[in-house]
């Protein structure tokens, strides 16, 4: 489903704090799965699952996604495959506080125009499937952090994407929210998703959800795993 | 806004009668202007006011009434380059 | 439809996400309230008096001529008359008198003019509202002047001349005649020591307007000390008097709008952290670099059109309920004699857009240039944080 082709990433480039993120990493992701990125920190596990989810593009190399060559698309077409396709839940759950949890769910959808009324059920459904259907109308700073942690895959979950994206999705959970977190993840896969987990956490890693261990080291992919 | 206009449209038709009534005064009494500073005869009278005004007291007078300094100075008071 | 519901979407999210930062929203919205009410207040102040004069003032005398002498300006000889009454065109010439005169006892200026209908009633006299007020600081029970009343004049020997109030002119005529005091051509002539042949200046009614300019030509050819004065140079007068470009509340609205604009500046280019993580956020889970534009769009709108509203529905509650009270200490000057006139209200699309381009715009524009920059961060940035 997704290709990388040589694909390299350098920051700064140019510049003396100049560093090369990832280098030379190929590799084909296939559908319906849970892949995890394995290695520790500074490995590039971030960078590359920016580069997969379509957030960044690399400095050099070749990105097709689903027989779509998409490194060179225009960054409003990027934005719109990143809405449509990929669903992200971030380290620090990056929900907007302020607002209520409903809205921070829903804001993903705003974009597409869909009819209030009807996007708000959606997102009901989506809370009461997770179980914080109470907590809809309740400030995000207010949450506890397995509330939140569900208020950021609900909203990932909003727009119907093939792929979730999590990036150390457990670094913020004790032992029980992150065997909840691996569960929720189970049932995802179970209706067809494809998952893409960045982790050095052995939960995740050691899951039996996840099918396939990539790891990696100093930017570059040691192990590309074929399957458990 | 939409009330405001509607007040404004009613004041004015409430009001026309008085401007009516201080039409009829202005020409009876033949006044030339309306009395709103009554500190000094260009500020009262700012029409009737001699083209020599700036000079009034002396040449390099400076205008020192409040009042002077709202209303604009006459265009035919800058010298021609400036107007 | 489509269109319509995302930006009903992302209004949805500007309107609760200004709610979030409340205290600072409404101090701003407090501010830019304030700078539209004066602002406001000053362009309907000046409009309506402008109008007001052009509505009243049509029936100015056609054309006044005065003598100067010296440059200043003197009495004009009642021979004039004649002379000027044989220009064709001229319908009538009546010499007018009137002058100032200091009360000591009120401290106020007064304007003092002869009317001919108390010409065969030596002794009395007819005051405007404001005198009736001032006049009177004796009496009791806050009452101005009444009918029978005398008001001492203090004459050019010294000798005093006692004349009688006999009829107020009316309130409604106070814009123009609050410091009038009416007296017969006897009295006046009396209290300034004026020669039966002279008169203050003459007024002149014409059977054609157009023949003014020819008319006002001639006059100077025949009396080069003289200066006639046109209608239409009244009504120019007024018309510059009031120009709200001009004057000290605009001076001193330059300063406040400097400062609001400096605020909105510093609110606007200075994007605090937060508000950047969140449009990184907003990028990174799908949000195109011109849903978040549209988005700062609706938030500059919302918060200068609730300013403009409310700035504008207070200035004119100030204007034309509360007469611009706080106008006052600068209207009234050096003046003690101030009528307490209420404006009738013109107001026109004109102005209110004026004032619209003048704030809400720029404020607006003002909030979406520095989102531009951010909006177009990376998305992973937020990744990284």
């Amino acid at each position: 489903m997704i290709h990388l082709q040589d694909i390299r990433k350098v920051f700064n480039a140019g510049k003396p704090n100049e560093f090369v993120a990832i280098e030379g990493v190929n590799l084909a992701i296939d559908s319906h799965g849970a892949i995890a990125l394995k290695g520790p920190s500074g490995s590039g596990k971030t960078t590359l699952l920016s580069i997969l989810g379509c957030m960044a593009r690399p400095t050099s190399g070749r990105i097709t996604l689903q027989e779509r060559e998409i490194t060179s698309l225009p960054e409003r077409f990027l934005t719109e495959i990143r809405r449509e396709t990929f669903g992200f839940i971030f380290q620090q759950f990056n929900l907007i506080k302020g607002i209520t949890v409903l809205e921070n769910v829903m804001l993903p959808a705003y974009p597409n125009a869909e009819n209030h009324a009807s996007l708000k059920k959606r997102a009901m459904d989506l809370l009461d499937l997770l179980n914080i259907g109470g907590k809809a109308l309740a400030k995000v700073e207010w949450l506890s952090g397995g509330e939140a942690q569900r208020t950021a895959i609900a909203r990932a979950l909003i727009n119907n994407p093939t792929i979730i994206i999590a990036d150390e999705p457990t670094a913020h959970l004790d032992t029980h929210l992150s065997a909840e977190f691996m569960e929720i993840m189970r049932q995802l896969k179970q209706e067809g998703k494809t998952i893409l987990l960045a982790s050095h956490d052995p939960i995740v890693y050691e899951s039996k959800v996840i099918d396939r261990i990539v790891e990696m080291r100093d930017g570059k992919v040691v192990s590309a795993g074929g399957g458990p | 806004m939409g009330l405001m206009f509607m007040d404004a449209v009613v004041s004015q038709r409430l009001d026309r009668e008085f401007v009516r009534e201080r039409r009829a005064i202005v020409r009876a009494l033949t006044l030339t202007d309306l009395c709103l500073f009554t500190e000094a005869r260009y500020t009262r009278h700012p029409s009737m006011t001699e083209l020599h005004t700036p000079f009034q007291d002396h040449p390099m007078a400076l205008e020192h009434f409040p009042s002077g300094s709202i209303m604009a100075v006459p265009a035919r008071l800058y010298p021609p380059a400036q107007q | 439809m489509k269109a319509l519901e995302k930006q009903r979407n992302i209004l949805d999210f500007t309107l609760s996400s200004l709610g979030r930062r409340k205290g600072k929203n409404i101090a701003l919205v407090m501010v830019y309230t304030f700078v539209i009410f004066l602002l406001a207040s000053v362009l309907f102040f000046t409009h309506s008096l402008k109008k007001e004069a052009a509505l009243i003032l049509q029936d100015a005398p056609a054309m006044t001529v005065q003598r100067l002498v010296a440059g200043r300006q003197d009495m004009i000889p009642m021979h004039y008359i004649d002379s000027i009454r044989q220009i064709k065109g001229v319908q009538s010439v009546v010499p007018r008198l009137w002058g100032y005169y200091y009360d000591a006892l009120s401290g106020a200026n007064y304007t003092l003019m002869v009317n001919a209908d108390l010409n065969d009633r030596a002794g009395e006299i007819i005051i405007g509202n404001g005198v009736s007020w001032r006049s009177a600081p004796g009496k009791r029970n806050n009452q101005g002047l009444q009918k029978n009343d005398i008001i001492p004049f203090k004459t050019y020997d010294g000798t005093v001349l006692g004349l009688k109030v006999k009829g107020l002119l009316p309130f409604a005529s106070e814009l123009v005649t609050a410091d009038l005091i009416l007296v017969s051509e006897t009295d006046f002539r009396k209290i300034f020591a004026i020669a039966n042949d002279q008169a203050t200046d003459l007024v002149l009614q014409v059977r054609n307007a157009k023949e003014l300019p020819t008319i006002a030509a001639k006059i100077t050819q025949i009396h080069p000390d003289t200066r006639p004065i046109l209608r239409q140079e009244i009504l120019r007068t007024y018309d510059a008097v009031f120009d709200w470009r001009g004057g000290v509340i605009l001076m001193v609205l330059a300063g406040v709008f400097f400062a609001f604009i400096i605020l909105a500046w510093d609110k606007a280019t200075g994007l605090s952290a937060e508000e950047k993580r969140e449009i990184g956020i907003l990028k990174a889970i799908g949000w195109e670099t011109s849903d978040i534009l549209l988005m700062k769009f609706w938030e500059g709108a919302a918060v200068s059109l609730m300013a403009f509203f409310m700035g504008i529905f207070l200035a004119y509650l100030h204007v034309f309920l509360a007469s611009s009270i706080l106008f006052a200490p600068v209207l009234k000057g050096w003046s003690v004699l101030y009528p307490h006139f209420r404006l009738t209200p013109y107001i026109n699309a004109y102005q209110i857009a004026t004032l619209f381009f003048l704030t809400v715009i720029p404020y607006t524009v003002a909030t979406i240039v520095p989102s531009w920059r951010s909006a177009t961060i990376d998305p992973d940035s937020v990744m990284r944080m």
